[in-house]
């Protein structure tokens, strides 16, 4: 058993030796990424061809291959391949644009909980700030404080020209981070189990008032929601020039409304870059340093010296003013918001996207939110279809003699969001709480921390390393 | 042969009973007569002018008239709200840890006296059943509902907080919060793959909606009505049974003797001889039991259940129990009879004094808003003692 076993590993360490000598991993990389191209190409839908240009990306972050070679086969399929195929089948940029979106929360939330250990349960207040901030100013209801929900004139003008969307991701990012200081000033001296508690309820508060501010005054048109939300102008030339280069590869014309839908992405792309670059920079300069330190532990951070509110205070506002840009570009992207999308599940979806990923880790939580939303909206729902098609077919399972017909409807996995994200958290917590990818510094600290164990004669406790190990946030 | 009822055991119940008597007394008091001084301050106000259109009286009178309801209102819901706090308050005490699940908890209590309930009823139980038979009926739903939701709490603790007892704080929170939303989806498959749907209703039986007056008092031409449902009754009645078990339990049995030393020292505990995992999964059983308990009576107070019922009350009673001081019984009834009274009390008159600007709904960010208030200015709560923060 265990001979085989080790055989077996050392023909794959092999494996991965020879795949990475040489020219091997140029070859490899291309044409696996040839191989997931194509696939999706000729068959758009096929669920099989997506998940091999998906993992395409992840085989090209880990195989040994140029910096700068890398760096272009990610711009290769970020901005080429990912809106070419796009744009063949509709559903896969909506699944990309929203791993996107959720990927930029997820780093966001990534800056609070992974680099300075403070979990905030209401994460998607913030997003929720900047989503009302331009659906309050990019819609009508500036006009319509007065109206009763749901008697508005359709012909009421908009308040602000569709233009002023680029300064409201800007708006958005400050009142975000506005938000974030005036609701950390109070709450960040506070232990962070309680911390979590009331961010929870910040969270709620925010929802409940987007439900009820109807009333004095109309500011959020309540559980309706706001709609129409303007959209920013794209020139009708750029839009010519681009379908004249365009539809020969994608096969159609492309209408305005997926041009708006890759403009949506690149920008969500463009959020996602900022966040990397600040957090990259940040990650060694003295404020990543002390959030670590914070991280760690609280005391030994203040005897050395770190200021501690007003460094939990630049983690809450800077990981806040990334939900808020999210929440501009979400708003105008949908051109609805209502208080349904701010829910507590949303914040506990993008905690576990972080869990998941590995606290701290920036490809970690990428791919982590990737996974999360293709289980969502590609394996729940598949099975959600598959299931339907069952209670339509008269098929029966053999031996407890069960029709198909007779299951329930409300069996709707695509519906049982709730447990994917429970299931996710818990089995993280026990099994693997330095996530899928773990951050660098958490490896190192892993490393060091056996070597210690191997040395040390009067064996440590199991507890005492799992807790090393878990230093998760 | 030693005595059952010595001193102390008499001690025991009598000190949570004038617990209670007191902190009803000063809470109703004190919230009256702020109450009614804020409807003295906006006699002649617009506030007062649409009461008198609507109610045909001014607004003094109308609050005078509303309190007694809102009182027994505030009550019964504060005593909800403190059997589940005390949930959160023995798992905190023992463990230092919120239990982030135990709003599931209560809710699988809820689920399962309701299913038995509506078993009774389909089987005819129920129908025709006289008061004493209905009484008999809801004590048997409360204790399955008590069992279930205990062994689930047991389960919950043994898969996935045990693994994690020496982890930072934050992870078994973490996990904790993973377990709520497992355990609502869970619900909510098997009742949708059993009945077909998630939400219950309580079938109704027995006298429990019938109101019986306690008073009538006249007042300037209108009645002060004082009455109260009989499922009130039995919510504060089972509420107080509890509490006053608990304290028992906890303060002058052995058992009780071995949670408070696992609370203080679990390594000096395990020296003494005691089983500390029992221990531990023991405060579970408890704490998940009184959730179950808790649970059974809400959907009696509430009559409609569903998966995620346990949210809201959930997070009230750990924001009461947070109020009282966390780890603290005494201190979760407190905390549960003030924030059930403050709710009632907005639910009631915060729209009518705002003229129907702020409705009801308010009355959800009431807790919340306490609760960063109380963190911020007195986190250990009005009966907790200042602790030194363990790493």
């Amino acid at each position: 058993m265990g001979g085989s076993r080790e055989r077996i590993s050392a023909w794959f360490a092999q494996g991965i030796g020879w795949a990475n000598r040489g020219w091997h991993p140029y070859a490899i990389a291309i044409a696996y990424l040839a191989l997931g191209t194509a696939m999706v190409y000729t068959s758009p839908r096929s669920l099989v061809g997506f998940l091999v240009f998906a993992s395409s990306a992840l085989l090209i972050y880990y195989i040994r291959l140029d910096k700068s070679a890398k760096l272009g086969l990610g711009i290769l399929i970020a901005l080429v391949l990912v809106p070419i195929l796009g744009v063949r089948n509709i559903f896969y940029l909506e699944t990309i644009f929203q791993i996107s979106v959720f990927a930029a929360l997820a780093l966001g939330l990534n800056i609070v909980v992974g680099f300075a250990g403070l979990l905030d349960l209401g994460y998607v207040a913030f997003y929720a700030v900047g989503a009302y901030l331009w659906a309050i100013f990019g819609s009508q209801q500036l006009y319509l404080l007065e109206a009763i929900p749901g008697t508005a004139n359709p012909d009421t003008p908009f308040f602000l020209p569709a233009g002023a969307f680029y300064l409201f991701i800007f708006l958005g990012v400050g009142l975000a981070a506005l938000t974030g200081i005036l609701l950390g000033l109070p709450v960040l001296r506070l232990r962070g189990d309680y911390l979590a508690i009331v961010t929870l309820g910040f969270g709620e508060v925010i929802r409940v008032l987007a439900n009820n501010l109807d009333k004095p005054i109309n500011l959020t048109n309540g559980p309706q929601g706001i709609s129409p939300i303007q959209r920013p102008p794209l020139p009708q030339p750029l839009l010519d020039g681009l379908n004249a280069v365009l539809k020969p590869v994608v096969g159609h014309n492309i209408s305005q409304g997926e041009f708006y839908n890759l403009f949506f992405y690149l920008a969500a792309l463009a959020v996602i870059l900022v966040v990397i670059l600040v957090v990259h920079r940040l990650d060694d300069s003295n404020i990543g340093r002390a959030w670590t330190a914070i991280r760690e532990d609280e005391t030994a951070a203040i005897a050395m010296g770190v200021p501690l509110v007003r460094m939990k205070l630049a983690a809450f506002a800077a990981g806040a003013s990334f939900a808020g840009a999210m929440g501009v570009l979400f708003a105008a992207s949908r051109t609805f918001v209502s208080p349904e999308s701010f829910s507590f599940m949303q914040s506990i979806g993008v905690l576990s996207m972080v869990i998941l990923g590995g606290l701290g880790s920036i490809p970690g939580v990428i791919v982590g939110a990737a996974v999360v939303v293709i289980l969502n909206l590609q394996v729940l729902q598949g099975l959600s279809l598959y299931l339907s098609e069952l209670r339509q077919s008269d098929a029966v399972i053999p031996i407890i003699n069960f029709a198909w017909k007779n299951l329930s409807t409300q069996l709707d996995p695509a519906k049982y969001q709730r447990m994917l994200f429970g299931l996710i958290l818990i089995l993280m917590m026990i099994y693997r709480p330095a996530g899928l990818i773990p951050a660098e510094r958490r490896k190192r600290e892993l490393r060091s921390e056996n070597n210690v164990n191997l040395d040390d004669d009067n064996q440590a406790s199991p507890s005492s390393h799992a807790e090393e190990a878990h230093n998760a946030g | 042969m030693r005595r059952v009822f010595n001193s102390q055991t008499i001690r025991e119940i009598l000190r949570p009973l004038g617990q209670i008597v007191v902190f009803v007394t000063a809470s109703g008091v004190v919230l009256s007569l702020l109450i009614l001084l804020l409807a003295l301050l906006l006699r002649g106000s617009a506030a007062d002018q649409a009461t008198i259109e609507r109610n045909g009286m001014d607004i003094f009178t109308y609050t005078l008239v509303n309190l007694p309801q809102v009182l027994i209102d505030g009550v019964t819901i504060g005593f909800v709200y403190a059997a589940i706090a005390l949930g959160y308050t023995m798992v905190y005490g023992v463990l230092e840890f919120i239990n982030f699940a135990h709003s599931e908890i209560f809710a699988i209590g809820a689920f399962v006296g309701v299913e038995a309930l509506i078993f009774l009823e389909s089987a005819g139980m129920l129908s025709g059943a006289s008061n004493l038979s209905a009484y008999l009926w809801l004590i048997l739903a409360i204790l399955l509902g008590m069992i279930a939701a205990g062994s689930v709490a047991i389960l919950v603790e043994m898969s996935a907080y045990r693994p994690l007892r020496h982890a930072p704080r934050l992870v078994p929170l973490i996990s904790a919060i993973g377990v709520s939303f497992f355990l609502q989806d869970a619900i909510r498959l098997i009742e949708s793959l059993t009945t077909g749907q998630f939400h219950r209703i309580i079938p109704t039986f027995g006298n429990f909606d019938e109101r019986f007056s306690l008073a009538s008092i006249p007042y300037l031409g209108t009645n002060i009505n004082l009455d109260i449902q009989v499922k009130s009754v039995w919510v504060i009645f089972a509420a107080i049974l509890m509490l006053v078990g608990l304290n028992y339990l906890v303060n002058a049995t052995k058992l009780g003797k071995a949670i408070r030393s696992v609370a203080q020292d679990q390594a000096t505990a395990s020296l003494m001889g005691i089983n500390v995992n029992r221990i531990i999964s023991l405060t579970f059983l408890i704490g998940g039991a009184l959730g179950g308990a808790a649970g059974v009576l809400y959907a009696l107070k509430f009559t409609r259940i569903d998966p995620f019922v346990g949210f809201f009350p959930g997070i009230k009673a750990f924001t009461a129990a947070v109020l009282g001081g966390i780890g603290n019984i005494t201190g979760a009834l407190l905390g549960g009879i003030v924030l059930g009274m403050l709710e009632t009390f907005a639910g009631s008159y915060l729209n009518v004094f705002t003229v129907g600007a702020f409705g009801a709904e308010y009355k959800d960010i009431l807790a919340f808003g306490i609760l960063i208030l109380v963190l911020i200015f007195r986190p250990s709560g009005l009966l907790g003692e200042q602790v030194g923060q363990k790493a």
